[in-house]
């Protein structure tokens, strides 16, 4: 397949034959992750910015590793070692590192918008690593590619229900995109007050009451409780989300058989997820850890070894011109 | 009775072509279009539509504090060029307005700059530093020329601080002008909640932030018998409380401006940052009750709530992005496209940016009656113009028209019967 994208900012970008190819490459590269010399030359020469102005171990370390088995060289940059600190703005950030000329910025940024807001400036291809509530595309991904590592392909007549804070969730809101590209139902499960306005037009389900939530499900993805939520006001305290919206098995007798529980990382332990149910038989909540790294050897592969614009005309590449509003008079009906 | 002094020859009034006869900075008399005069200057209308000069009660000229957003002389040549004779130039500045001596500094900048006009008005701060806390000095901002008092963008919370406010501005026969927007309800947002929030990934503003302040203003005015005047109303839910404020016999005045009656949330699509607005644009829903409102009257002006910035701080994620549009050079055309779409009627957009705020702000008004102040413009209505940073005379190039093309362009602008500029080669 070639690759057409410059930039991977969002699921709604990538059709289901391009989701379903990131998995087959994503499987072909799991297999060096279980050798016992983990590394392969395929990327030699290319250089990866890890730029993540909000801090995260994980995801970081996920992309690091990927690129590092695929003999990419990797930099790491953090908010606190940056010049954001030093009162610069994104846009000069972006351009000092993309005047280092590498092939590939990894961006993980606390506001939504800001993987497209550096896509549209940069030459190099940018991947979004979560941008504020927006999106996650590669943990929708790597959600997918464990799923269908334990599903086969076809999602048709599965159910997938997503437990939580969706309204502050980019997790949700990409797993929402991916899952019903690929066939599946989804669901979702939170208070009112952790919904996201306009829920109600997305093409999924959803209820309030758990154990209605999980009947006939066949995954349950649990999403983490933002400790700051409640002094928001949006709910009252950890033990009352815990009894209304903790998964527990106590919810799951009612699903499909072999439902399978996952959860992005990190867990609250007892606040979103029971803790014996993260580590029951069911659980695929570190079959999601390697994943994500597979999912990003083959992102990473994908994205820097496409053809380039001047190649193949290919016009997403390069700089874009910055978005430009089309705006019609409002027609009354 | 004097001669004239100047002949505005040619130009088309209600269908007609007429001549305007100004003597002495008023209008004497629109005349047939070619009686002859020993007296006067002439000058070639060419078909041209005559039009009164326009009033902005809404704008932010960034002067004292932020002139590398926009100062006085290029806010007030936007202004020139957009079609505004007058303009209300709100107190957020650095320092406040809150002080004879700021207001004065603009009026001077004003005088300075631009000699003939348009003419700045100075909105005093309704509390002292728009803090919300101690009332501004108002006998003092009205003594120094100060026309209203609004604590504009930094919304009063404290309801009886605002009734106190309404009552001692009343003393005055000055009207308090209201940014109806609970701070509770609104903090942290950068759009409307809705639809495209929820995608986004957006933390949106709840219509209810504006109409619950709305509501919690007619009521006051209700009950002191006071006047209000509420700025720059986006929603429909705003749009009932003053319809049946007004039915009450409420004294409420109130504004929108044309982005609410062009635009939706939709705009925001892509993260565009030039589209960020406060209060932010809304709904298909909204657009149309405004609408409706102002054809009706519900709605008493238009404005621009001209909110100029400087580029690079629009050139951030979303959340960083200032609110506001640049409206000053655009707001004519824009609201002309309405007329030109049968949306509004060429009475109805007149009467919104003329008399709709001269009645509420005792300023006055051209009807090109005899004795009426001469200020007029002479618009073609069928010249493009595409947006173009370089094409605004406003320092802030913050407009989402960048890049559109837009109907209609002031080719001619006159104050006190003292042409500005007439751009023959326009017309």
């Amino acid at each position: 397949m070639l690759w057409p994208h410059k930039d991977l900012l969002c699921i709604s970008q990538l059709k289901s034959a391009e989701i379903l190819h990131v998995f087959e490459m994503a499987r072909r590269f799991a297999e060096i992750n279980t050798r016992p010399v983990k590394k392969v030359p395929t990327l030699k020469g290319k250089s990866v910015i890890l730029f993540f102005v909000e801090p995260s171990t994980r995801t970081k370390t996920s992309f690091d590793i990927a690129g590092k088995r695929l003999s990419a060289d990797t930099y790491s940059l953090a908010a606190s070692s940056s010049s954001l600190r030093k009162g610069e703005n994104l846009k000069d950030s972006a351009l000092t590192l993309q005047a280092m000329h590498p092939d590939a910025l990894v961006l993980r940024h606390q506001q939504s918008g800001a993987s497209e807001f550096l896509a549209q400036r940069l030459a190099c291809s940018v991947i979004n690593a979560g941008d504020g509530w927006h999106a996650h595309p590669t943990q929708a991904l790597l959600d997918g590619f464990s799923l269908s590592e334990a599903w086969g392909e076809d999602m048709a007549g599965k159910t997938v229900l997503i437990v939580g804070d969706i309204a502050h969730s980019r997790v949700a809101r990409s797993d929402v995109l991916l899952f019903t590209a690929l066939g599946a139902q989804v669901r979702l499960c939170a208070p009112r007050t952790l919904l996201p306005s306009g829920v109600r037009q997305w093409p999924v389900e959803i209820f309030s009451n758990l154990t209605e939530a999980c009947r006939g499900v066949d995954a349950v993805i649990c999403l983490r409780l933002q400790l700051e939520r409640q002094k928001a006001g949006l709910l009252p305290d950890l033990r009352e989300y815990a009894r209304t919206y903790g998964l527990g098995a106590r919810h799951l007798n009612k699903a499909n058989p072999g439902v399978l529980v996952m959860h992005p990382g990190p867990m609250n332990r007892g606040v979103e997820i029971d803790a014996a149910l993260a580590d029951a038989e069911n659980s695929l909540i570190l079959d999601q850890v390697s994943a994500g790294v597979a999912t990003r050897m083959a992102l990473l592969f994908l994205f820097l070894t496409r053809k380039d614009a001047s190649d193949s005309g290919d016009e997403q590449s390069g700089r874009r011109e910055p978005h430009q509003p089309h705006s019609p008079l409002l027609q009354e009906d | 009775m004097p001669g004239p002094d100047l002949i505005v020859r040619n130009v088309r009034w209600q269908d007609e072509l007429v001549s305007l006869w100004i003597s002495q900075g008023v209008v004497q008399r629109l005349a047939p279009p070619d009686e002859p005069s020993a007296e006067g200057e002439q000058l070639h209308g060419e078909g041209m539509l005559l039009l009164p000069g326009l009033i902005d009660a809404h704008v932010h000229l960034r002067e004292p504090g932020f002139e590398y957003k926009e100062d006085i002389a290029s806010g007030l040549e936007a202004a020139a060029r957009g079609g505004f004779s007058t303009v209300l130039a709100m107190a957020n500045t650095r320092p406040v307005n809150d002080t004879a001596a700021v207001t004065a500094l603009m009026r001077d900048r004003a005088a300075r700059a631009h000699p003939y006009g348009p003419r700045l008005h100075p909105v005093g701060a309704l509390t002292k530093g728009l803090a919300g806390q101690e009332l501004a000095p108002l006998v003092e901002l009205a003594e120094a020329g100060c026309v209203a008092f609004s604590n504009d963008g930094m919304p009063v919370a404290n309801p009886d601080l605002f009734r106190r406010a309404m009552e001692y501005a009343s003393d005055l026969g000055l009207v308090v002008i209201d940014h109806c927007e609970d701070p509770f309800l609104a903090e942290g947002t950068s759009m409307n909640e809705g639809r495209v929030s929820g995608l986004l990934g957006l933390k949106g503003q709840a219509v209810v932030a504006e109409s619950m302040q709305v509501a919690r203003d007619v009521l006051l005015a209700d009950y002191l018998g006071l006047p209000i005047h509420l700025a720059h109303i986006s929603c429909r839910q705003s749009v009932e409380l003053i319809r049946w404020a007004k039915d009450r016999g409420v004294q409420v005045t109130a504004e929108t401006c044309p982005h609410y009656l062009l635009w939706t949330e939709e705009l925001l699509q892509g993260y565009n940052t030039l589209a960020k607005v406060n209060p932010p644009l809304r709904t298909k829903d909204d657009v149309l009750a405004l609408r409706q409102a102002v054809r009706e009257g519900v709605i008493d002006m238009l404005a621009t709530d001209h909110a100029p910035h400087a580029e690079h701080e629009k050139e951030v994620p979303m959340d960083e992005a200032p609110n506001g549009i640049s409206g000053l050079d655009t707001a004519l055309s824009l609201s002309w496209s309405l007329v030109r779409e049968g949306v509004l009627s060429l009475q109805d957009l007149l009467t919104r940016w003329t008399v709709g705020p001269a009645t509420r702000f005792s300023l006055p008004v051209n009807r090109f009656l005899p004795g009426d102040p001469a200020d007029f413009i002479l618009f073609n209505p069928d010249l493009e113009w595409t947006v173009t940073p370089e094409s605004l005379h406003s320092k802030g190039k913050n407009t989402p028209c960048l890049g559109q093309t837009l109907p209609g362009r002031v080719v001619t602008h006159g104050i006190a019967g003292k042409v500005l500029f007439h751009d023959a080669a326009a017309a």
